[in-house]
């Protein structure tokens, strides 16, 4: 499990992460839900150590964050953070690649290779493999970097926003193939979502922050009621059902 | 990696200009091609135009060919090394101050005992002070600003830009009260010269620059990774202050020596790394930084030649690539600001 105990961010004068203690990472996939900066992307530096906590502990399978060797981290954690830029001319392959540098250290087994070659396959990207990512549109390059992530065949998956800039068709295959690395490879998925139906539909459970804390943590039915999604939001959600369903209703 | 296996054989044979492209595509390629034209560099710059005798000629071009070199390597490296660590290709190691501190210690030593005594000083006690003194303030920088809490590449530079420009600052002043000869030797020693370079310090500045390259041969593909940016990196397990600390160690060493065997060249790296981008045919540092280095001899020798003897200009190169590298600069910036 990932564990934080009493952690606490702050820049400056204002506190991003308040004393948060949560365990997350069980296995399946857990969906992290939140108004814009409500701490999320935060909470992830925390774990993914680009971030030093004021106070508390971070630990990932009872290793501290601050004291693990960070290669050994990368093989049991890995990251996709929310905006992505690469400065040199980098093709998908290169990229993808790069995702199992924790594991063969930039010297590629047959291993590493048929990784690579699923992680390509599984995000739809061949025909792009060696294109630059620069040549590509949004949603490809954001598959590109998913793809790298997959390829690093970590435990824990920690994915903030995929889903930028991704259609209708990417998105919802891109779902299914996060539920299927929770299933079929017993992957633990940490995702950040803001479509709620989103994840209703795939998560198992869903952990929503507001103002740097947690304010909910419970099976995603639970959290799609009313009156937690507008406290969490601070704006009227009705739930309807559909097909048995919940569905969130937040337009009009 | 660039070719693509996928791709079934065709019934006829590729012509010759599709063989061709796709054997340029391939990095080493390109790399021994560029390797063979220092070479044949090299040898018209050993051979060529002998005035006397063979032997004599050959042992004093041998040295200036063995320096550059050395520069080549120290700045090719460094450039591109500072490159992928800050993240950002229009910066030179100089930015940090180096080539400042460097004219602000000559120009203390003329400042405080007289240009007489500047000459006289032992040169090796000097490219020994040069690199300390160097070497410490990078360290002292890099530890002040990046070893601690904040951990920022970025302050780190901007706290260099700011303290090199003190120097300078502080460098003209006291060149403005030196007297006319003080200053005329000073200025005369502070323009980068290859020709004729002392053989002791060349030879220690070569071993310098051997062992800060040979730190960086375990790191190659480390770099690699490093170029997707710092989070990245740390997610897929770099620990990134410790390779920055060899990195950056290893670069101070580097421009500090070269620094103080030839004198400041400010530009040169720049042209060099830049176009090592473009014409190696791969991000990677295995072919990244030898192309670098290669690049540079092909502007050393090749600048030096064209002076030299075609025409026949007995000036600094230095002078030359300064005002090549600010041009270049200028492109740059200006291609940067375009897009
Ligand atoms: N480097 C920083 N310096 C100061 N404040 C910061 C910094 N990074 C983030 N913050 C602040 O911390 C808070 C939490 O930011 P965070 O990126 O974690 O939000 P988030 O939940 O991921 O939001 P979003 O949904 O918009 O991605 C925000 O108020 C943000 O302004
Ligand atoms: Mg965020």
């Amino acid at each position: 499990m990932i564990a934080l105990e009493n952690v606490t961010k702050r820049y400056g004068s204002s506190t991003v992460v308040d004393d948060v203690s949560i365990a997350f990472g069980a296995e399946g996939v857990t969906a992290l839900i939140g108004p814009n900066g409500a701490g999320k992307s935060t909470l992830f530096g925390l774990v993914g150590r680009l971030l030093k906590p004021d106070a508390g502990r971070v630990s990932v399978d009872g290793q501290d964050v601050a004291t693990a060797p960070s290669a050994a981290l990368a093989t049991t954690l890995a990251v996709l953070r929310q905006d992505n830029s690469v400065a040199a001319r980098l093709t998908v392959h290169d990229l993808v690649e790069f995702g199992r540098f924790p594991h063969s250290r930039g010297r590629l087994t047959v291993a590493d290779r048929e990784h690579i070659e699923r992680a390509i396959d599984y995000l739809d990207l061949q025909d792009y493999r060696n294109r630059f990512l620069d040549e590509l549109s949004g949603g490809q390059r954001q598959r590109a970097f998913i793809a790298m992530v997959l390829a690093q065949d970590t435990k824990y998956v920690l994915l903030d926003e995929p889903l930028n800039n991704l259609d209708l068709r990417h998105m919802t295959e891109i779902m299914r193939l996060i539920r299927r690395m929770a299933d079929e490879l017993g992957k633990r998925i940490v995702i950040v979502l803001h479509d709620i139906n989103v994840a209703a539909t795939y998560a198992d459970r869903i952990v929503a922050m507001r103002d740097g804390g947690v304010v909910a943590d419970a099976p995603a039915r639970e959290i799609m009621r009313p009156e937690v999604l507008g406290a969490v939001y601070d704006t009227p959600v009705d739930v309807r059902e559909i097909d048995g369903k919940p569905v969130a209703l937040y337009y009009g | 990696m660039l070719t693509d296996p996928t791709v079934a054989p065709t019934s006829t044979a590729p012509s010759a200009r599709v063989r061709l492209a796709a054997a340029w595509a391939q990095p080493w390629v390109r790399l021994a091609v560029l390797g063979a034209v220092v070479l044949a560099l090299v040898a018209v710059y050993l051979f060529g135009q002998v005035p006397g005798s063979l032997s004599f000629a050959l042992e004093y071009r041998s040295r200036t060919v063995a320096a550059m070199l050395v520069v080549s390597t120290a700045v090719g490296v460094s450039t591109v090394v500072f490159h992928t660590i800050t993240q950002n290709r229009i910066l030179t190691p100089s930015i940090m101050g180096f080539d400042a501190f460097y004219v602000l210690i000559s120009t203390v030593i003329v400042f405080v005992s007289g240009s007489a005594a500047f000459l006289a000083f032992d040169q090796l006690t000097l490219w020994i002070t040069q690199i300390v003194v160097m070497v410490a303030f990078s360290v002292l920088l890099f530890t002040w600003l990046f070893g601690g809490k904040r951990r920022s590449i970025h302050l780190m530079l901007l706290v260099g830009i700011v303290l090199g420009t003190f120097f300078r600052a502080f460098t003209e002043w006291m060149q403005r009260m030196l007297d006319p000869l003080d200053f005329q030797v000073l200025s005369d020693a502070m323009f980068a010269s290859l020709t004729r370079p002392d053989e002791t310090l060349l030879t220690l500045t070569a071993v310098l620059v051997v062992l800060a390259c040979a730190a960086l041969v375990p790191l190659r593909r480390t770099l690699d990774v490093l170029t997707l940016g710092e989070p990245a990196a740390v997610g897929l397990g770099v620990d990134h202050r410790r390779v920055v600390l060899v990195l950056f160690g290893s670069v101070s060493v580097m421009i500090a020596a070269s620094t103080a065997l030839v004198g400041p060249i400010l530009f040169f790296g720049l042209i060099v790394a830049n176009l090592a981008y473009s014409y190696a045919g791969s991000f990677r540092h295995v072919w990244t930084l030898p192309t670098a280095v290669l690049l540079g001899m092909v502007c050393l020798l090749g600048g030096q030649l064209v002076l030299e003897r075609v025409l026949g200009y007995g000036g600094t190169l230095s002078t030359v690539i300064d005002f090549a590298g600010g041009l270049f600069f200028l492109y740059l910036v200006l291609r940067k600001g375009a897009r």
